[in-house]
């Protein structure tokens, strides 16, 4: 590969990874944080690209709107209706158990994709939004633009990376992991436990709508294949065990890591023979689904395990929360 | 009248019927290992093309060569637990919940690489449908999912109230502890579990697979109202898993009647909605099912 | 006579956390053995440690003379030791036949009617019962049936985690003159009570447990009449 197709080789593989990188992040506040399994991270991924590439969009015939508002406006609409969305899932499913939360979040996912694939007249079905801008469009041309994307994508990664540890760190974080750790101790003192949690799954929603927006302007195009729960889901859970859940620096590396892992598989699987090229992305599921395994096997904790071990809960340290 | 029955409520025992086989393995599976196998449609996946191989090589009729299919999915999932469940087991099972994602992946991506990703018919051409009193047309699939799931309803009835295995497993369902107290062999009870699991969800796959046709996605898109279907009957109760399958099944095709107008109830295209509907609602209402199964 | 059950130095807990310490206790074959203390002393942990259900740090527990630490649950029952933990000690959805019959599946016994008979000769109100789901009898019920499934693999020695808790007084004495008619059958008992009057007037020996340690072991007549296990442990006035 010749030295410039390598630099956009890897500007790509970097706006990805951030994108990826904010999916864990949001993850990490909703599962490292409050112990939360949620496994239909592309619902709410879908409902924030969808919302962005809507409210931005060229105006068009085959769905609603294309209103052309600036990305910025609709990054922010799609935190908000992913959190939204977010807040319904969880006001009726927060109490569940985890298995029962994972079900329950993947049928409303499932159901999320088939509104999409069914409504023409809101998402144009599978044939998808096009002209879809990005930010600082017509600033540079062609290929550089993505270098410019990429920028765009990791400051708001910085921005989220900075919020989740100042979540982390602030009282509100701490009775989190205390209701994580010890649910029942977490009640007994008095914690409103659903609420926090609530709290938390409509923050690692919006996250999640932020990140799906970011994907929908990254390709300028957008259909329901972009919200593969393979794709989204799976590979976020992967990225974030093997980058240790609880700790947001981890979920970084898990997302850098893993996707490395998964784009140089693709650079490998395509020098195969044509007979074998073809069927390259199923090799990659199929490494990606033993290296989940060897994770949960051997790197429970990820690369970066958590700071503190999941601190037992003390009813002392919190006052303002109580 | 005699559309309600052919086009709605025979299709729907058989949907039904499809459902509750699989269901079956994932209540007991959650009874018993205590964790929701997320890879289960996958083994359905696996069971519909080791039987298509069979056929490819042998000419026989799917449903002849349907033991190879039980035979390979078997195989499968008892090298899986062993492998990749096993060693979570004294760990919280959320771990393993998510372990049994990658599993469904890893089968996926397995039966890609062999089999490729398109679509594959057992039977080629139209099959007749089978005429019963000048009235009822119905298709022969569906009789025969009717037939296998009544056949599977009682030899499972039997197997858990009256042999020692099927006993000592709702034993460890309702109580884990105290059957390992009672020194009941865990393992060996595990081992069933994944024999009569795998073995119905074979079955299941190849009449899906019969019913439409056979792609890597089969079992996948059918785990949600299976799950549905295992909390619908109480979670850990197989013969409430066995209902709570035709009770999905029927309620997804009959959703889909012109009830009040001539309009269907629920566009068709929504079908499977309904069953993810009405498991996001059990789940809130009655997340002990219909049959007041284990409370986790 | 040697010690069917002879534990020895015993320190055991969960996950590597010591709750008892150096713990001897001995049981001769046909004794009625019962261990008291307070809430929390760790009386279930020995039990269950002679179970395998604990983690074992050091000691040692023979068994007719075998080493059983560490040897895992499921080949104890087989080895002629039962156990009837302190609660959820029944299989709810099964009928009370059926919990019966899990007791013989890992010790299958020589005659399986004779033994179900004699079983539903100790405790006749099970015979109108047989086909009912287990969880749907009375405490004392239970208590009965986790009992008969316990000796449906006659067992040599049985282990009783308060098989009294919670039961009316009128089920009390039930279940202790069923303890007595068990041994009279040439079994083994140790037992843990929180009725510690009742218990010590049928125990052949006791032991005090007291934060996880030795307290005192005698007689139960000798504890009985010990004015200070009295008063720590009998809550005080003298039997009328
Ligand atoms: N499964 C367990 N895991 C951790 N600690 C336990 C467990 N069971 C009991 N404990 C602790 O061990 C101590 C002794 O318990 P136990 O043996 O049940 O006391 P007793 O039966 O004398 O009332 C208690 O402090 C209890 O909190
Ligand atoms: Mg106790």
């Amino acid at each position: 590969m010749d030295p410039v197709g390598l630099l956009f080789f890897l500007v790509g593989f970097l706006i990805m990874a951030g994108i990826y990188a904010i999916l864990c992040l949001a993850l990490n506040v909703q599962w490292g944080y409050g112990g939360l399994f949620n496994a239909g991270i592309a619902g709410f991924f879908a409902v924030g690209a969808y919302t962005s590439a809507l409210l931005t969009a060229a105006p068009a015939q085959t769905h609603l709107g294309g209103y052309e508002l600036p990305v910025l406006v609709g990054i922010i609409a799609a935190a908000v209706t992913a959190g939204l969305t977010g807040w319904a899932v969880a006001k009726i499913c927060i109490r569940l158990k985890s298995d029962y939360l994972a079900m329950a979040s993947i049928g409303i996912a499932e159901i999320l994709r088939m509104v999409i694939v069914n409504e023409d007249w809101l998402t144009n079905g599978s044939l998808g939004i096009t002209n879809i801008p990005r930010p600082f469009d017509g600033l540079l041309q062609g290929r550089e633009a993505d270098i410019l994307f990429l920028a765009f994508v990791w400051v708001i990664v910085a921005i989220v990376y900075l919020v989740c540890n100042r979540l982390y760190d602030s009282p509100w974080g701490r009775t989190l992991r205390a209701v994580r750790d010890n649910e029942d101790a977490a009640r007994a003192v008095g914690k409103d436990v659903d609420s926090f949690r609530l709290q938390t799954f409509v923050i690692g929603a919006a996250l999640m709508g932020v990140a799906g927006a970011l994907s929908a302007h990254y390709f300028r195009f957008l259909s329901p294949e972009a919200t593969e729960p393979l794709l989204i889901t799976f590979l976020v859970w992967v990225m974030l065990m093997a980058g240790g859940s609880g700790n947001n620096k981890g979920a970084i590396v898990g997302a850098l890591s893993v996707w490395a892992i998964w784009s140089l598989t693709e650079i490998v699987t395509n020098r195969l023979p044509a007979e074998f090229a073809t069927r390259s992305s199923y090799i990659r599921m199929l490494l990606i689904g033993l290296l989940l395994q060897f994770v949960l096997q051997k790197y429970r904790s990820g690369l970066l395990p958590e700071r503190s071990p999941g601190i037992a809960f003390d009813k002392d340290k919190d006052k303002t929360h109580g | 009248m005699m559309e309600f029955i052919n086009f709605y409520l025979i299709p729907g025992l058989a949907l039904g019927s499809i459902y509750a086989l699989g269901a079956i393995g994932i209540s007991m599976i959650f009874g018993i290992l205590r964790f929701a196998h997320f890879a289960h449609g996958d083994v359905m996946t696996l069971g519909a093309y080791g039987t298509l191989t069979a056929v490819w090589v042998s000419g026989l009729h799917p449903l002849l060569a349907l033991p190879v299919g039980i035979v390979f999915a078997v195989l499968a999932v008892l090298a899986v637990d062993k492998v990749f469940y096993k060693p979570l087991r004294e760990l919280p099972t959320i771990y393993t919940v998510i372990a049994s994602f990658g599993v469904a992946l890893i089968f996926r991506s397995l039966i890609q690489l062999v089999w490729g990703s398109q679509n594959e018919v057992f039977i080629r051409g139209v099959q007749k449908p089978v005429v019963l009193f000048d009235l009822i047309r119905v298709s022969l699939l569906h009789l025969e999912a009717i037939a296998i799931i009544i056949g599977v309803a009682i030899a499972l009835h039997y197997f858990l109230s009256r042999t020692q295995t099927g006993r000592s497993m709702r034993a460890v369902s309702d109580n884990a502890e105290l059957a390992r107290v009672a020194g009941l062999d865990t393992e060996k009870i595990v081992r069933a579990t994944w024999i009569i699991g795998g073995s119905l969800a074979a079955i299941a796959g190849v009449l899906a697979g019969l019913d439409t046709n056979i792609q890597p996605n089969l079992g996948w898109n059918l785990i949600l109202p299976m799950f549905a279907a295992a909390i619908l009957g109480g979670i850990g109760k197989p013969m409430g898993a066995l209902l709570g399958g035709m009770v999905i099944g029927l309620v997804e095709e009959l959703s889909s009647y012109p009830w009040l107008t001539d309009e269907p109830l629920i566009n068709p295209s929504y079908k499977t909605a309904t069953a993810f509907l009405m498991m996001v609602i059990l789940l809130i209402f009655r997340p002990q099912g219909l049959l007041k199964g284990r409370l986790f | 006579m040697s010690p069917l059950l002879a534990i020895d130095g015993l320190t055991a807990g969960y996950g590597g956390l010591p709750i008892i310490d150096n713990i001897n206790l001995l049981v001769a074959p046909k004794e009625i053995i019962v261990v008291i203390g307070p809430n929390g002393a760790g009386k279930s942990t020995v039990l269950k440690s002679v179970f395998a259900l604990t983690s074992i740090l050091s000691g040692s527990i023979r068994f007719a003379n075998q080493e059983i630490a560490g040897i895992a649950t499921q080949k104890l029952v087989p080895m002629g030791i039962c156990a009837v933990p302190q609660t959820r000690n029944i299989f709810p959805s099964l009928t009370v036949r059926e919990n019966l019959d899990i007791g013989t599946y890992a010790a299958p016994p020589r005659n399986r009617a004779e033994v179900e008979e004699s079983v539903l000769t100790l405790f006749p109100d099970l015979k109108a019962k047989l086909n009912q789901p287990a969880g749907e009898l009375s405490g004392g019920q239970r208590q009965m049936v986790t009992l008969g499934r316990a000796l449906m693999s006659e067992p040599k020695l049985l282990l009783l985690d308060e098989p009294t808790a919670g039961l009316s007084p009128a089920y009390l004495e039930r279940i202790f003159d069923l303890i007595l008619a068990i041994r009279q059958t040439g079994i083994t008992i140790l037992m843990v009570e929180q009725n510690a009057r009742q218990a010590l007037s049928i125990a052949d020996r006791a032991y005090v447990l007291v934060n996880g340690r030795n307290f005192a072991s005698d007689t139960g007549a000798n504890l009985l009449a010990n004015d200070e296990i009295r008063r720590s442990f009998l809550g005080g006035s003298r039997p009328s």
